[in-house]
């Protein structure tokens, strides 16, 4: 097995942080993201970690515990798009886009006065990129525990949410209280993306919420095998990335290894096309047999929204 | 602080304001926030990757703007447009870390491109931004009419033969050059809060598009110009000011007109929601 794993890839501490963390995030981050797809909430998914990565530059510069700063700027953040935004599609997209160009604003001035511009060069890199292998081994348990909440939250509220995300109008004639329930949703998005974006930085948060959820999505059409799929493509693709990563250090002799959050986003996204020509084919293959399919069992994916 | 250094600040950051509030407005009616986010976000992966060999920064941004802009409209036409968006925006900085890696030599750069160095503008800088810029007008100037039919009434401009996917197409062509082209003069959060802040107020301030798109510069303008003034006085940085005031523009707005509607009747309102 020694042409597969590198020697000390089982025996490297780093190596046994990264697995977890990145396990744990993946898991976390795709059933909540098969969600975050379905409502069409990506944008918001993304920005969320900018808004957390302002608050994690605010609690620098008060030096608070950082972890700190990136939840409440993550929580903050997506209270403040629920306030600006509306209901319709376009119109949110919109209030989250003011959210965010306020936040980056606002995490300029931050790391303007803490720092040099150097400094700040590091910090934004980091923030940016952040890398698996850096995590420190404390948050692993914070990431854990606040990870099975976030999840724990979505399956308490499975069916309103799905109701809500796929006809909020429908919810809302049934008597939920569709407010609420998306509340419930953000605070749980924002917690696990607040999480993800300083255990593995914002690319692999946003890559992992969105990219297997949406792989899973045009895999199968019920929700509960989605979330399950995902999950399990977000830790194939993470431990995979992860394993490359390690392996990349062997491969050309004397150069840099690969970024580990390139390995992981490469697979994600090949994965993403690939599930799309399977997709392709597929419904192919059941336009011509004919068969009638079910109208609205489920979201379609075909139905963007532009 | 309108003499030496500071002269090249107000020229460009007038120009960069221009540009933003036209197209700006179209990103607002089309809800494309998260490509106009996206685009020059990512593409500096391809100023990344033109530091690792060699190769001039403006070229390196502006083919990955426009191959960003190219893939997400393409890959959007069957997939989800926000889904695609984010992929490809991860991917783009997974690249980018990637090219990262191989060189030392631009990271310190890092930075200026996501808040910009507006008050160092150079005058050779001016050039290129004067011309994209134009670039820009004239091509939205071009394709006005389909334009601004598939921007607002989607179905109705598909039955007049519209074809909504190359529009789409075309438009986020004018998005990549419009950003990503300005992205090392005044920085990704500049450009990104002009195009959404102040557009978005204008929309609901007016509903007409000749005037919505009058107003939309207008604001911009006032907000860009706002900004060089406060960073100049207090010397904090200008992105901050840029992104603070564009959300406050538009929050004045809605809740002015919120306020209206409340005081009198809620039709005007409704029709202006309606219509976009």
């Amino acid at each position: 097995m020694s042409w597969l794993f590198e020697p000390g890839f089982f025996s490297s501490a780093q190596v046994h942080t990264a697995l977890i963390i990145g396990g744990v995030t993946a898991v976390v981050s795709a059933s909540i993201g098969v969600f975050t797809v379905i409502r069409g909430q990506s944008f918001a998914g993304h920005a969320l970690t900018d808004t957390a990565a302002t608050g994690g530059s605010a609690a620098v510069l008060v030096s608070i515990n950082p972890l700190v700063g990136f939840l409440a700027g993550a929580v903050l953040g997506a209270g403040a798009m629920e306030a600006v935004g509306v209901r319709h599609v376009r119109s949110r997209d919109l209030a989250t886009g003011i959210v965010l160009g306020a936040s980056i604003g606002l995490a300029s001035l931050f790391l303007y006065l803490t720092t040099t511009t150097t400094a700040t060069t590091g910090a934004t890199q980091e923030i940016l990129f952040g890398s698996i292998f850096v995590t420190a081994p404390s948050t692993v348990p914070v990431v854990i525990v606040f990870g099975v909440l976030a999840v724990l939250v979505v399956a308490a509220g499975f069916r309103p949410l799905l109701l809500t995300s796929i006809d909020p109008d429908l919810a809302a004639a049934s008597g939920l209280r569709v407010g609420v329930v998306e509340l419930a949703y953000m605070a749980a998005l924002a917690f696990a993306v607040g999480l993800s974006s300083i255990a593995v930085g914002a690319i692999l948060s946003t890559a992992l919420l969105i990219g297997p959820a949406a792989t899973a999505l045009r895999l199968t059409k019920r929700i509960v095998a989605a979330v399950a799929v995902a999950a399990g493509l977000g830790i194939a693709t993470t431990w995979l990335g992860i394993l490359l990563a390690y392996d990349s250090a062997d491969w050309g002799a004397g150069r840099d290894t690969l970024p580990v959050s390139f390995c992981i986003v490469g697979l994600v996204f090949v994965l993403y096309l690939v599930s799309g020509l399977a997709f392709r084919v597929s419904e192919g293959a059941r336009a011509a047999r004919r068969s009638p399919s079910r109208p609205g069992a489920a979201p379609r994916m075909s139905s963007g929204s532009s | 602080m309108f003499s030496g250094f500071m002269t090249n600040a107000w020229i460009v950051a007038t120009m960069v304001a221009v540009v933003a509030g036209v197209v700006g407005l179209f990103v607002v009616l089309r809800g494309d926030a998260f490509p106009a986010h996206a685009i020059p976000n990512g593409a500096f992966a391809g100023a990344a990757g033109a530091a690792l060999i060699g190769a001039n920064e403006l070229l390196g941004l502006g083919v990955f703007a426009v191959a960003a802009a190219l893939t997400i409209g393409w890959l959007g036409r069957r997939g989800r447009h926000d889904v695609v968006t984010a992929l490809a925006l991860v991917m783009m900085l997974a690249l980018g870390a990637a090219f990262l890696s191989h060189t030392t030599e631009y990271s310190q750069e890092i930075f200026s491109l996501l808040f910009g160095e507006v008050l160092g503008v150079s005058t050779t800088a001016l050039a290129p931004v004067a011309l994209l810029g134009a670039g820009c007008l004239i091509a939205v100037g071009a394709l006005y009419r389909p334009l601004l039919l598939s921007s607002s009434l989607p179905d109705v401009a598909a039955a007049r033969g519209v074809h909504n996917h190359l529009i789409e197409m075309a438009f986020l062509v004018i998005l990549a050059l419009a950003t990503a082209m300005t992205v090392p003069v005044v920085g990704s959060l500049l450009i990104f809060s002009l195009m959404v802040g102040p557009p978005a107020a204008a929309r609901v301030l007016a509903s007409r598009p000749s005037r919505a798109i009058t107003l939309s510069v207008a604001i911009a303008l006032l907000t860009a110009w706002f900004s060089i003034a406060s960073s100049y006085w207090s010397n904090w940085p200008i992105g901050f000011f840029v992104g603070v005031y564009s959300a406050a523009v538009y929050g004045v707005a809605k809740g002015g007109a919120l306020l209206h509607a409340r005081l009198r009747a809620p039709t005007p309102v409704l029709a202006v929601s309606a219509a976009a």
